[in-house]
């Protein structure tokens, strides 16, 4: 395998030397390609997440529907709709393939620092997906995507859809952590002459930050999926009474994991709105190592807080208190970021380009999670709205709003750097006011609902809840449609005839991807660039 | 953009280096290995719902075959000059280092267990008391075979030790001689665990002390077995005179990870067997 390496990348900029296509595409070690094949991949697998939604939204339209029949299949398709957004949505999308497309451009480096083990990240996903839909086919994995025992244990969920489920969890995991080693290898190691740490963009700084949360919280939750499993299968009790086990210990296991896996979810996305923000206010970014170093204390304080999770689990008020505390303090780091970004925007020459619209909208809509974040954090708040359709809201505002737009951010921005071909204008800005209207009107009225004592996870609801749930069904058909729109903008782009340029936002773009030309060749950067 | 505001600007040149990195060929076993994986989890499900081991085994066999071709290209380029350049054996050193990183925190799972139950023991069925260990379970005398297991692994600290600067003094006899003592101190460990489980008067399942005795001492145990393997490999190919006094990271890895199980070792031992032992043992 190795002989014929050291002449293959010695061909220049255009005209690279393409492997055929089951070497290219099934045994890639291309940090461009497996960047593609993930996000494929996202797409694909959004397809089945979302679908989940819209019947999930069609069964609440009104009180009393009849298209999902009982309530284990309306808990399994809750458990793959969020394990599926997560696991093979989110994570792909934005580290699998942002990370690994631009963070090797933007520090100046040809490829990964393990490209085969990139590879095996990527395919690991694959059998994990069948895994889930498997479980969720067989409507045996209701537990929710967390996992609690007993929901999960071999009393309940006593048929190996749930194992199936549980063991996707594990190669998922393995993929991930696969995936960290090699992105803090790589960042650490590979950065191009005079890139310092402190010059290194926000986005690269975001993923490094990911893969370390990921490094440390990954291997706890494959530790308690491990007991789980043997829990189940081979007769240990760790979280069964019965046998003096401790359902509470997986919730702490879950949420040590649990807690950073909602920041690996969002920092690569603050970084890239950060540099869309920069580009279109032809601004450098405010506040570059104040905004560097909010990231690393999101991640280092994430790592603390994981237990406000787990506020009515029946833990000591003391503990409580801490975690509050705790959990109150990531606001401090987080503020930061929200108001550097309004400060980069200030005195900009702003030019409202897709990208930026999106980069706007998500400013917008994760500060309103991360208000409604801050108002879960009180303990005494919590006992209240736990497990009420205010968190849906939450935890949707900042990830299926917030982190979403992120991903759809970074598409805009660098579709064409991908493909160097340009996306319509026109139906990029419906996209984004159908899927800004949609979400927004799913997902404010679940404010209401959890307020007014809404639970989440059932099928049905009393009269009382039927308008705003009527609201929340419609913006989710609007949302689900604009999904339409956003597959035949990406048609357009792809069968676009135009080219464009190495740098085509102009000069507000600065990052060393803008020095290559899209779409990029096979491999770049075969002499290093110098950063000064 | 300014030099002074921190974010990276465009080049104004290039540095005129040539890339220095190891740009893999395609290789066909990530894909075999990622649906091989996918087959061993589906085999295990199948064994503990189905009892069929065909799944378990086929998928097993992919798992090893894929890591040993795999393998098989990394020494081989490792032999191809210019491949594996200075700075892409520091990235295989970080590499190995955020490995082993991960495999700590897969223990932390296990010892967070241990503790939760130890120092806040819930009810176990049947039982007047809520103590640790459970009322009922004698637990391994620590004084005893763990002692001499403890005493095993950290002789084999020394002898690996010993292997490596008699690599680095280009002394070829006084490394392999190292190596083959720290693999057989490994090969010990395992058959006294092996013993020690067998002579177990607690047996695995049923209540909360046998779940975290053996799955923590069980997958520590496993991590010898495989830290041992290592260890054979980097005998072997010392044996056959592949290790130079500077390019040695093969068998730097395979050190820092038997390094790494000692030291779970020593807090497994100090924990679980010593200040988690019963009062009275089972000798």
């Amino acid at each position: 395998m190795a002989s014929a390496t050291t002449h293959d990348h010695a061909h220049g900029e255009h005209h690279g030397h393409y492997p055929g296509f089951a070497a290219r595409w099934l045994f890639s070690t291309n940090h461009k390609d497996i960047g593609t094949l993930y996000l494929i991949f996202a797409a694909v697998a959004s397809l089945i997440g979302g679908g989940l939604s819209m019947i999930m939204r069609a069964q609440l339209m009104y009180p009393g529907q009849h298209i999902v029949e009982n309530g284990q299949i309306w808990n399994t398709i809750v458990t793959a709709h969020g394990l599926i957004m997560i696991f093979f949505v989110v994570m792909p999308a934005l580290i699998g393939g942002f990370g690994n497309w631009f963070v090797p451009l933007m520090i100046g480096a040809p490829d990964m620092a393990f490209p085969r083990l990139n590879n095996i990240s990527f395919w690991l996903l694959v059998p994990a997906l069948a895994l889930v839909c498997t479980g969720l086919l067989m409507g045996e994995s209701g537990s929710g995507w967390t996992l609690y025992p007993p929901l999960s244990n071999a009393m309940y969920e006593p048929g190996p859809g749930m194992d199936f489920t549980l063991f996707a969890l594990h190669l998922a995991g393995i993929s991930s952590l696969l995936g960290a080693i090699n992105f803090i290898t790589t960042i650490f190691n590979m950065r191009a002459p005079g890139m310092t740490l402190h010059k290194m963009p926000l986005f690269v700084w975001g993923m490094l930050v990911t893969a370390f949360l990921l490094l440390l919280s990954i291997p706890v939750l494959a530790g308690a999926i491990t007991m789980l499993i043997t829990d189940r299968n081979f007769g240990t009790t760790f979280f069964d009474p019965q046998g003096g086990g401790d359902p509470v210990l997986f919730q702490h296991l879950f949420w040590f994991f649990g807690h950073p896996e909602v920041y690996i979810m969002i920092l690569p996305a603050f970084g890239i709105i950060s540099h869309i923000v920069s580009t279109f206010s032809r601004k450098p970014v405010f506040g570059y190592l104040g905004m560097a170093y909010a990231m690393v204390a999101i991640g280092v304080v994430g790592f603390v807080v994981w237990a406000h999770h787990m506020f009515v689990s029946g833990m000591d008020v003391d503990t409580r208190a801490y975690f509050m505390a705790a959990t109150l303090v990531i606001a401090v780091p987080t503020g930061v970021k929200i108001f550097s970004w309004i400060a980069t925007m200030w005195g900009g020459a702003i030019e409202m380009t897709v990208p930026m619209l999106w980069a706007v909208g998500f400013i917008f809509v994760f500060t309103i999670g991360g208000v409604t974040g801050v108002v879960l954090a009180n303990a005494g708040i919590d006992q209240i709205v736990h497990n009420t359709y205010y968190v849906i809201a939450h935890f949707h505002y900042v990830l299926s709003l917030g982190a979403v737009f992120g991903i759809f951010a970074g598409i805009y921005y660098w579709i064409g750097k991908m493909t160097g071909r340009p996306f319509p204008e026109f139906w990029a800005r419906v996209h984004f006011w159908m899927f800004f209207v949609g979400v927004n009107l799913t997902f404010f009225p679940m404010h209401f609902l959890g307020l007014a004592g809404m639970p989440r996870r059932y099928p049905d609801y009393p009269e009382a809840f039927a308008g705003w749930n009527y609201v929340s069904s419609i913006g989710a058909y609007i949302a689900g449609l604009s999904a339409l729109v956003f597959f035949y903008v990406m048609f357009r782009t792809f069968t676009s005839k135009e080219r464009l340029g190495e740098n085509y936002w102009g000069e507000g773009a600065t990052t060393l991807e803008w020095t290559v030309s899209s779409p990029p060749p096979f491999h770049t950067y075969e002499e290093l660039p110098l950063i000064r | 953009m300014s030099p002074d505001t921190h974010a990276a600007a465009l080049p104004a040149a290039s540095s005129g280096l040539k890339q220095p990195y190891h740009l893999v060929d395609p290789s066909p076993w990530p894909i075999i290995g990622a649906l091989a994986g996918g087959l061993t989890v589906l085999g295990i499900v199948f064994e503990a719902h189905y009892h069929s081991w065909l799944l378990l085994i086929l998928g097993l066999l992919g798992v090893l075959g894929v890591m040993f071709f795999w393998w098989r290209d990394v020494l081989k380029e490792s032999h191809t000059p210019g491949l594996h350049s200075p700075v892409v054996r520091l990235g295989l050193r970080y590499g190995m280092m955020f490995f082993i990183t991960s495999e700590v925190m897969f223990f932390v799972a296990f010892f967070w267990a241990f503790f939760n139950f130890a120092l806040f023991p819930e009810h176990v069925a049947g039982a007047k008391e809520m103590i640790w260990p459970p009322e009922g379970i004698h637990t391994f005398a620590p004084f005893h075979i763990p002692f001499l297991n403890t005493m095993i692994l950290l002789l084999s600290g020394t002898t690996v030790t010993w292997a490596h600067h008699s690599l680095i003094e280009n002394d070829r006899k006084g490394l392999v001689t190292g190596l083959l003592l720290t693999v057989l101190l490994g090969l010990s460990f395992t058959g006294f665990q092996a013993l020690e489980y067998s002579h177990a008067p607690f047996h695995f399942g049923g209540t909360i002390y046998p779940s975290v005795f053996f799955l923590a001492t069980g997958f520590h145990g496993f991590h010898v077995i495989v830290g041992t393997l290592f260890l054979i490999v980097c005998f072997l190919r010392a044996s056959s005179g592949e290790f130079t006094p500077e390019r040695h990271f093969g068998f730097e890895a395979a050190a820092w990870y038997w390094h790494f199980v000692d030291v779970v070792w020593l807090f497994l031992f100090v924990c679980i067997y010593w200040w988690g032992a019963s009062p009275v043992s089972a000798g």
